[in-house]
């Protein structure tokens, strides 16, 4: 079935206006567009991890979202999730729910709920082969408490917990990825996407990853305005710097089989993506340049591996 | 009919747990509690139940893992012990805020450190405020029969809350006893089906579970949770009455014994009655009128009840088998303690901690304490108010 | 007990709240007026408009309401004034108010 905005958009909404999330936070975006991948025809239970997306979505008696949600702790998304979807498949077994009608379990989480506290019960799930999907809106640092960085967070970014001054250039190691951690785990699908273009690319993966049976998982790079330090209306442009210096490629694993899924026709250095944003502004002073070089470095070869997994 | 039988105290948990069927139990390993989920999944293997057995990775993720099956419209069990009770501290106090009857078995253990794998109540005392109820047992019956009346209690509209059936590590979760079981239809008839309201996986309106509460909720919300548990002393003495009915035997808050004109007087909980009751028997002998408190229900804490229990004594001793480091004696003394505040002519009261890490009790040792209360009463000295029973000095 | 987000505000007392703060209807959120957050407000010129939609799917807010394949005016109840729909449409359909 081809990606076809108007009808996305004729969808009714199922992330609705009226959560309190920052001005032009991408978190929103995310939601929309992942509960649009969601059949019309089809319920869904949302697992959220503690963060900005739950603390702003759900504040009694204010629920944005139009299907059932259940928010527990920051570090057990999929944990909840497994008991929601150990639970859909008991009831179903004992005749206690109409079995024409289909949920869908999804997890969501910040990168902090998922590549750093929750990433145990991440890995459980993942393990355990529940039927969910988990996306992370990957924003690269802790923005509910107020940046503080995670391993997420890219290197030389400046957070409040690895500022830059004069005797450091921000943090100091470069980004987890998560999403091969995820496909060690065996994850029938994992995908990398981000808010670019018509959102084709978001929808499809995120379809994918909710109708493919099994523990799958999608990583979405989620700019903050506030974290990253850019004026709030430049998202779509910060996205698609990010993959456009392939700071953030975009790809599928498949069953183990990677696939890249967009190939920037000019790859652009990575200060394209970097000069956006004030949590790099120290890169650009004078003596820092190195930083900007040792960051090419390191997304060059981050590039050519997932260029040889995709067999290019 | 009851049905005759030599069980532990895990296995009697997991026959009611077979019995039952619960929808979901998640499980994670710890001394002494595992043999419970290890006798749940033979049962899973060998078709008796039906429920959706979960292996997960954590104490935290099993009780999680609950919390979510629960929400969705299952009835949700675990067990675990000691630092499994810790890593559960978070979702316990989330479960019981989101007012979710989770049903949690746990085998009382001693905490880390030195790390121990024997009894005491340091781990469900240091989880006594999270909203849980909480019920005790002496032995093997009165877990099992505990068991049978936690869904209904916990599932009750007035009350809504989680619970915790404790036993006591090794000492009754190992301990083979005779125990009467009752048929496995009798059981289900009494507990009967759960049948939530609103849940996740209702089709016909969604829920929302877990808000952010801002300050003009919170109050509310916490005001709201403690009236559940004030409902739940009612609807604990219901089901009791109930269960008498249905199999004959009776419980209440605690079991006194022999206190009708007792002037002294123990405050314990679990196995260390059976002892407590035979230096009792003892001293009754001897003429001294000794009498005993041993403690069913700790969440709610049955204040009322006690302080009448203990207003005609003259010397009570409060047995802690935990350490609450408060340098002022355990919880269970400062619980008992505040039952009495209020009272006329109240007793004299003294914290005695004992039996950590599985140290022994003895009846020699239950009847020194009895002895210190005559001293105490005979003097009228309190002598020191929070002591240890047990260490070498 | 309330049953609906509507009956429920920071006058009623703590018996009317939902039992451990639940709700059971959806997108309750749309009851909040977050446009009352905005600093500056966007503005559609529908002549200049081609109905591409991107700029629909980019509101964090659902701000830009969509019916039978075509936008409408800015719903400014809720609308925060991020500005990104000015910045994704290819059109300048979109500017923000003087």
């Amino acid at each position: 079935m081809a990606y076809n905005l108007k009808e996305e958009m004729n969808k009714t909404e199922r992330f609705h206006s009226g959560h309190r999330l920052c001005a032009g936070c991408g978190a929103g975006i995310v939601c929309r567009a992942m509960m649009r991948a969601v059949d019309p025809e089809d319920k869904a239970v949302i697992c959220n991890a503690t963060g900005c997306l739950e603390v702003s979505s759900f504040q009694y008696p204010f629920t944005a979202w139009e299907d059932s949600y259940i928010h527990t702790a920051f570090e057990n998304a999929s944990a909840t999730a497994s008991g929601v979807e150990a639970a859909y498949n008991v009831m179903r077994r004992k005749g206690k729910l109409d079995p024409s009608r289909k949920f869908k379990i999804i997890a969501i989480g910040g990168d902090g709920g998922t590549y750093d506290i929750g990433f145990q019960s991440l890995s459980g799930a993942l393990e355990r082969g529940h039927d969910f999907t988990y996306f992370c809106y990957d924003n690269n640092a802790y923005m509910n408490t107020g940046t503080q960085r995670s391993s997420a967070t890219p290197r030389f970014a400046s957070a409040t917990t690895t500022p830059a001054g004069i005797e450091s250039v921000g943090k100091k190691q470069n980004q987890k990825d998560l999403t091969q951690i995820v496909v060690a785990h065996g994850s029938p699908y994992a995908a990398q996407t981000t808010l670019f273009g018509n959102l084709k690319d978001f929808h499809e993966k995120a379809h994918r990853a909710i109708y493919t049976e099994g523990p799958t998982f999608v990583n979405v790079l989620t700019p903050c305005p506030r974290g990253w330090q850019y004026p709030a209306e430049d998202l779509a442009a910060i996205c698609r710097a990010a993959i456009d210096t392939c700071v953030w490629p975009l790809y599928e694993v498949v069953e183990g089989e990677y696939r890249l899924t967009y190939e920037p026709k000019k790859k652009l250095p990575v200060e394209e993506f970097m000069k956006m944003q004030g949590r790099f502004a120290h890169c650009f002073k004078k003596g820092n340049e190195w930083t900007i070089e040792a960051a090419q470095e390191y997304v060059d070869k981050k590039w050519e591996e997932l260029l040889q997994k995709c067999g290019r | 009919m009851s049905i005759r039988e030599r069980l532990s105290g895990n296995e009697a948990i997991a026959t009611a747990m077979r019995q039952i069927n619960p929808d979901v139990f998640a499980m994670f390993p710890i001394t002494p509690s595992t043999e419970i989920p290890q006798y749940f999944a033979q049962y899973v293997a060998d078709g008796k139940v039906d429920t959706e057995f979960i292996c997960v990775e954590s104490e935290h993720s099993s009780l999680s893992a609950c919390l979510g099956a629960e929400a969705a419209g299952c009835r949700a069990v675990t067990a675990t012990s000691s630092a499994g009770l810790s890593f559960m501290n978070e979702v316990l106090y989330v479960a019981a805020s989101a007012r979710m009857p989770i049903v949690l078995a746990v085998s009382c253990r001693a905490l880390t450190g030195p790390i121990n794998i024997n009894h005491d109540y340091s781990d469900s005392m240091a989880e006594r405020d999270s909203g849980f109820i909480q019920l005790y047992a002496e032995n093997n019956q009165e877990v099992y029969d505990n068991y049978l009346m936690a869904h209904r209690i916990a599932e009750h509209p007035s009350v809504r809350l989680p619970l915790m059936v404790c036993e006591d590590g090794f000492i009754t979760s190992h301990a083979i006893e005779n125990i009467e079981l009752e048929e496995d239809e009798a059981v289900k008839a009494f507990v009967g089906e759960y049948k939530p309201e609103h849940y996740l996986l209702k089709a016909e309106n969604p829920l929302a579970v877990g808000p952010y509460g801002i300050s003009s909720y919170y109050m509310e919300a916490r005001v709201a949770q403690a009236r559940a548990m004030i409902n739940a002393r009612q609807v604990i003495l219901d089901v009791a009455a109930d269960f008498e009915k249905t199999f004959g035997r009776s419980y209440g808050f605690f079991e006194a014994y022999r206190m009708e004109d007792a002037e002294l007087a123990m405050v314990l909980m679990g196995s260390s009655a059976g002892t407590a009751k035979a230096a009792v028997d003892g001293l009754r002998e001897q003429g001294i009128r000794a009498g005993l408190i041993k403690l069913r229900v700790f969440r709610p804490f049955p204040a009322e009840e006690l302080a009448e229990a203990l207003k005609g004594c003259r010397a009570v001793a409060v047995m802690d088998k935990s350490e609450g480091f408060s340098a002022a004696g355990g919880p269970l003394f400062a619980e008992t303690c505040g039952a009495c505040i209020n009272l006329e002519t109240r007793p004299k009261l003294i914290d005695i901690v004992y039996g950590l890490g599985g140290r022994d009790f003895t009846v020699d040792a239950a009847r020194s304490v009895y002895q210190r209360l005559e001293t105490i009463v005979r003097t009228g000295e309190t002598g020191p108010v929070y002591s240890h029973m047990g260490q070498r000095e | 007990m309330a049953r609906s987000a509507k009956d429920i505000n920071e006058q009623i007392p703590w018996r009317e709240l939902t039992t451990g703060c639940e709700i059971y209807e959806p997108g309750t959120s749309r009851l909040t007026k977050t446009g009352e957050w905005r600093s500056k407000t966007p503005e559609w010129i529908e002549e200049k408009c081609k109905q591409c939609l991107l700029c629909a799917p980019f509101c964090p807010d659902a701000s830009i309401p969509v019916a039978e394949g075509k936008r409408g005016d800015f719903d400014f109840d809720h609308c925060k004034g991020c500005g990104i729909c000015i910045k994704v449409c290819p059109f300048d359909a979109i500017r923000w108010q003087e």
